[in-house]
């Protein structure tokens, strides 16, 4: 496995890399789109994210005085840290060229090394937002890591792996059957996934409220293609956790080895269609639960935590009975 | 081989000398770092050869006169002597850029080299007398260095606990070699080897080891003295100190309980997961709290060694029922996180000592800004920060994920107490791991970045080239380990064999240098790919933006919403960063109180804010003590101002009770 080459094989890795890349903004257009038309509005067209690229890449940027190299090079980094992670995750396929350079807990990780390079990047200019967003963002994520990989444990537990291929390859068979455990992993990732997205009831996308932002805290000083490179790996991160919930737990349709190309494409449709119900989900629940206050977020956040551990726990102790 | 290290610690010996007699002039300084640092490379490269050959041995004829001195190296000791070497010579190549600035050099050069001596006998050590008087001499050595600022605030205080806690630990020890020794007086290791303990004393010889070896390594609770003894020492021994003694205090144990002690029984492995796991919590959480730099490594310090010892738990716990693979899984990952931690927690004392030389300042709250003034310092903290926080692609990620590759092997274990013990650990890592992440996003954030918060941070300047060029070492060390982790683990392959009779599959000769603990389908991390496809991807980034859209970059005042700060002083502090996070967990284990004193109406007074926090381990298990040993000292007090009739009487009446006793027994 760790090693085979095949020009086809780099082809679909390639394939699947620019497809995360141009769908991500899709995505977060379609939730946008159905979250105005729950509030009876027209909202904007599904394109406007990449309208709202397009233009953010054409304008100049304007840094703070004291913006140092970190806080210019960090888009950049965060963007491909994020990209990276994101390629990392089969969404269409299993077993692609490299994906056995990182398994979930490495993709875990590197999105904790694209929220560090964030959080630090907020705190460069020396304002008090940015100094705000950075400690919230930290304060969430030291829940939300901790829950993410009790999620990974109870998947790598069951399945006997943490490669997501072959937990993608495995869950799909239906060997193991209907687990408890797997039911408390689904609704901690669902719990972690809207954190780490700041969607709203943990953080609002859409804020105008700076006392109430995280994200939004944080990227408030970065502009043009900065803010472009950052909007895209936020888009790519929804991505990366829709496709995440995907492969574990409705990995059906995913094509495993090599196969027919008509075979690819029929993948990659379920996999849209995988997306734009995710998406529509979201925007549901979005729509139908208001924002909490910071410090309630430590308890939903917790809740995934400890949902995460008992499905942990529940494995270890079954094991051999 | 053996002889080398032995001339080395001589020659090491024979600095302190110098160090003493020539203290006062440049040139006796450059002497003895420049010294150390040469003796240190010919101890890495002793240990290094060491690794997977034959351990050579050797008596001296010094020493107890019926023993001599055992010395020997296998491949345990040279693991640890590497460690030893590599510390030792970034500390050393510092110390002569730095050390210029030391005002007392009298009060360090003559204890350095005796330290690192001391440390390096420690570990070639081969009886119980030898291992001991090194032991000592490195607690006494690096005592006399955390007192070298004595009239520092806190000085006094931190060698004061240093002092009693190194006495403890070394009781402990002598007390756990008597026991191993037994009635007939083996001091030698061989002979230890030959008898391990019966199944009584086993347990009581682990407990002793666990005190003596934990108390100098920073385990919870007996790490009270480090956060305060390591800050106290000139810089660079802080990073001996947290980067290398630990180390040292970590091989005692391993020595002790996992070669000498004979075969494990399951519930040491209970122990020493449990205590590992809490001692990981509950150091970062203090670190999270800390706004002095030095004393934030300290306590993360104390968070890493959780992880080492959470790692030998795994591994004595597989070890005790027969899972081989499992534990040289485990024990490898634990002396990886050892390695890696010697190189980012000396890389980030250094780095410490360099803002403080720069700029005075150990308090956050008065740095800031530091990335303008010292770019290249900043730049090499960030690569210890990243490493340390275990966020890939470097060095620290790939232990961290050693161990949870060793927590997931889910092998069949029949005792329930560690089938619940090891996910809740596993759970206990996870959190310590996103914790120590946002520890060092703090600590990077408030001292390097935003806005001055000080005169002193404003005007700070850069490093001199000695102190940079170890740092620098440091760092790409950092980087090697995490791109390169295959090498590192191959070469700790002896030394799992040797302690648990198995070691993890060779990982150099796997395709693309990729990791894989057990078997390709299970797990699997590549570093040097993923570091290569950050670069590359990071590198499409920038160079489409640039080529494709516009790059016009113009400089402007802060946005801030429309309303920027005009003072740096409304910036968040390392406080006020923390405080979300005190309030979600600093509640319930750290008992963080904060009070908000309102001034009456009408009252033109300011409005204040009181915050506390405090150490349960230190109220609840210290603060008796104390209490009690005062106590009692106030009793016999009583004591010390009789007439000389009854002191007489007191002898009389002792001598009385001898020979009655005596008369008895017979």
């Amino acid at each position: 496995m760790i090693g085979d080459f095949a020009p086809a094989d780099l082809a679909i890795q390639g394939g699947q890399m620019t497809l995360v890349l141009g769908l991500s903004p899709l995505l977060t257009g379609l939730v946008r789109k159905v979250k105005a038309r729950l509030q009876r509005r027209r909202g904007p067209p599904l394109l406007q994210p990449y309208r709202d690229l397009r233009r953010l890449l054409s304008k100049d940027a304007v840094l703070a005085e004291n913006a140092s190299w970190l806080f210019r090079a960090a888009p950049y980094l965060i963007f491909a840290v994020t990209w990276v992670a994101a390629a990392l995750v089969p969404t269409f396929a299993t077993g692609l060229l490299f994906s056995w350079s990182g398994d979930l807990i490495a993709i875990t990780a590197l999105l904790g090394s694209a929220r560090f390079i964030q959080a630090l990047a907020a705190m460069d200019i020396g304002t008090s937002f940015g100094g705000l967003g950075a400690s919230r963002e930290v304060m969430i994520a030291s829940l939300a890591e901790p829950a993410m990989l009790m999620i990974a444990f109870t998947v790598a537990l069951i399945v006997g792996s943490t490669q997501l291929s072959t937990i993608a390859a495995m869950l799909s068979t239906g060997d193991s059957g209907l687990r408890v455990s797997l039911a408390l992993a689904l609704v901690a990732l669902v719990i972690v996934s809207v954190a780490e997205n700041a969607r709203i009831p943990v953080d609002n996308p859409a804020t105008h409220l700076e006392l109430t932002m995280v994200h939004e805290a944080m990227v408030l000083e970065y502009s043009a293609r900065h803010l472009a490179m950052i909007e895209w790996a936020a888009y790519l991160k929804l991505l990366l956790y829709i496709s995440l919930i995907g492969c574990m737990f409705f990995p059906f349709g995913i094509v495993d080895g090599p196969a027919s190309p008509e075979r690819y494409l029929g993948a990659v449709g379920l996999y849209i269609a995988k997306l734009a119900s995710a998406g529509v989900l979201l925007a549901v629940f979005e729509t139908s639960i208001a924002k909490m206050r910071v410090f309630r977020v430590p308890n939903f956040l917790g809740a995934a935590l400890m949902l995460g551990l008992l499905g942990v726990l529940l494995l270890f102790v079954s094991q051999g009975m | 081989m053996i002889l080398v290290v032995l001339s080395a610690i001589l020659g090491l010996l024979g600095l302190a000398l110098t160090g003493a007699v020539f203290a006062h002039n440049a040139a006796g300084r450059i002497a003895v770092y420049g010294g150390s640092l040469l003796v240190c490379t010919a101890l890495l490269a002793a240990g290094i050869a060491a690794l997977g050959a034959e351990p050579s041995r050797l008596v001296l004829p010094v020493g107890l006169p019926w023993i001599g001195a055992h010395v020997r190296l296998d491949s345990l000791s040279g693991c640890f002597l590497a460690v030893i070497g590599l510390g030792g010579a970034g500390a050393s190549l510092y110390g002569i850029g730095q050390g210029r600035h030391e005002h007392d050099p009298q009060r360090v050069l003559p204890f350095y080299p005796a330290f690192l001596a001391g440390m390096a006998m420690v570990v070639i050590a081969d009886d119980a007398f030898s291992f001991l008087f090194a032991w000592e001499l490195m607690s006494f050595a690096s005592w006399a260095l955390v007192m070298a600022h004595h009239r520092a605030k806190g000085t006094a205080w931190a060698g004061f606990v240093y002092i009693v806690m190194a006495t403890f630990s070394g009781l402990a020890l002598l007390l756990c070699f008597g026991l191993l020794a037994g009635p007939a007086g083996g001091y030698s290791f061989d002979a230890m080897r030959a008898a391990p303990p019966a199944a009584g004393t086993e347990a009581l010889v682990f407990a002793l080891a666990l005190l003596g070896a934990g108390a100098k390594a920073g385990l919870v609770p007996v790490h009270v003295w480090l956060p305060l003894a390591h800050p106290a020492a000139p810089s660079h021994v802080s990073a001996l100190m947290s980067g290398v003694m630990t180390k040292v205090a970590l091989y005692g144990f391993l020595r002790i309980v996992f070669e000498l002690c004979g075969p494990p029984v399951w519930w040491f492995g209970l122990v020493v997961l449990v205590l590992g796991g809490i001692t990981a919590v509950l150091g970062v959480l203090h670190a999270l709290m800390e706004k002095d730099l030095k004393r934030l490594l300290a306590y993360s310090t104390v968070e890493n060694i959780g992880i080492v010892f959470l790692g030998f738990g795994l591994a004595l716990a597989f070890r005790a029922n027969g899972f081989a693979v499992g534990a040289a899984l485990a024990l490898t990952a634990a002396l990886f996180h050892a390695v890696n931690h010697a190189a980012f927690k000396s890389l980030l004392f250094l780095g410490a000592g360099a803002v403080l030389t720069a700029t005075g300042e150990r308090d956050m709250d008065r740095l800031g800004g530091l990335i303008h003034r010292m770019p290249r310092t900043a730049f090499l903290m960030l690569v210890g920060c990243i490493a340390i926080s275990a966020l890939p692609p470097l060095n620290g990620f790939v232990s961290e994920w050693l161990t949870f590759q060793a927590i997931l092997l889910r092998a069949e274990l029949p005792q329930w107490g560690l089938k619940l013990a090891i996910p809740a650990v596993g759970a206990l890592l996870a959190l310590a791991a996103a914790l120590a992440a946002a520890c060092f996003v703090r600590a990077f954030g408030i001292a390097f970045l935003g806005r001055p918060r000080s005169r002193q941070a404003a005007d700070a300047s850069e490093v001199d080239g000695w102190s940079f060029a170890a740092m620098a070492g440091f760092a790409t060390l950092c980087l090697l380990g995490g791109v390169l982790p295959g090498v590192v683990i191959d070469a700790l392959a002896p030394v799992s064999q040797a302690l648990v009779g198995a070691h993890m599959p060779a990982q150099l000769s796997v395709p693309w240098l990729t990791t894989v603990p057990v078997e390709a389908s299970r797990s699997s991390y590549n570093g040097l790919l993923l570091f290569g496809f950050i670069a590359l991807s990071s590198l499409i980034a920038v160079t489409a933006t640039h080529r494709f859209a516009s790059r016009a970059l113009r400089r402007g005042p802060a946005w801030d919403c429309g309303f920027p700060d005009a003072s740096p002083a409304t910036q968040y502090t390392a406080t006020s960063f923390s405080q979300p996070l005190r309030r979600v967990f600093g509640t319930l284990v750290l008992r963080a109180r904060e009070t908000v004193e309102m001034p009456p109406p009408g009252s033109v007074a300011p409005a204040r804010i009181h915050r506390s926090i405090s150490d349960p381990i230190w109220d609840f298990l210290y603060a008796p003590v104390g209490r009690a040993v005062a106590f009692t000292a106030g009793l016999l007090n009583y004591l010390q101002f009789l007439t000389i009739r009854r002191y007489l009487g007191f002898v009389f009446a002792a001598l009385v009770l001898l020979l009655a006793s005596l008369a008895i027994w017979q």
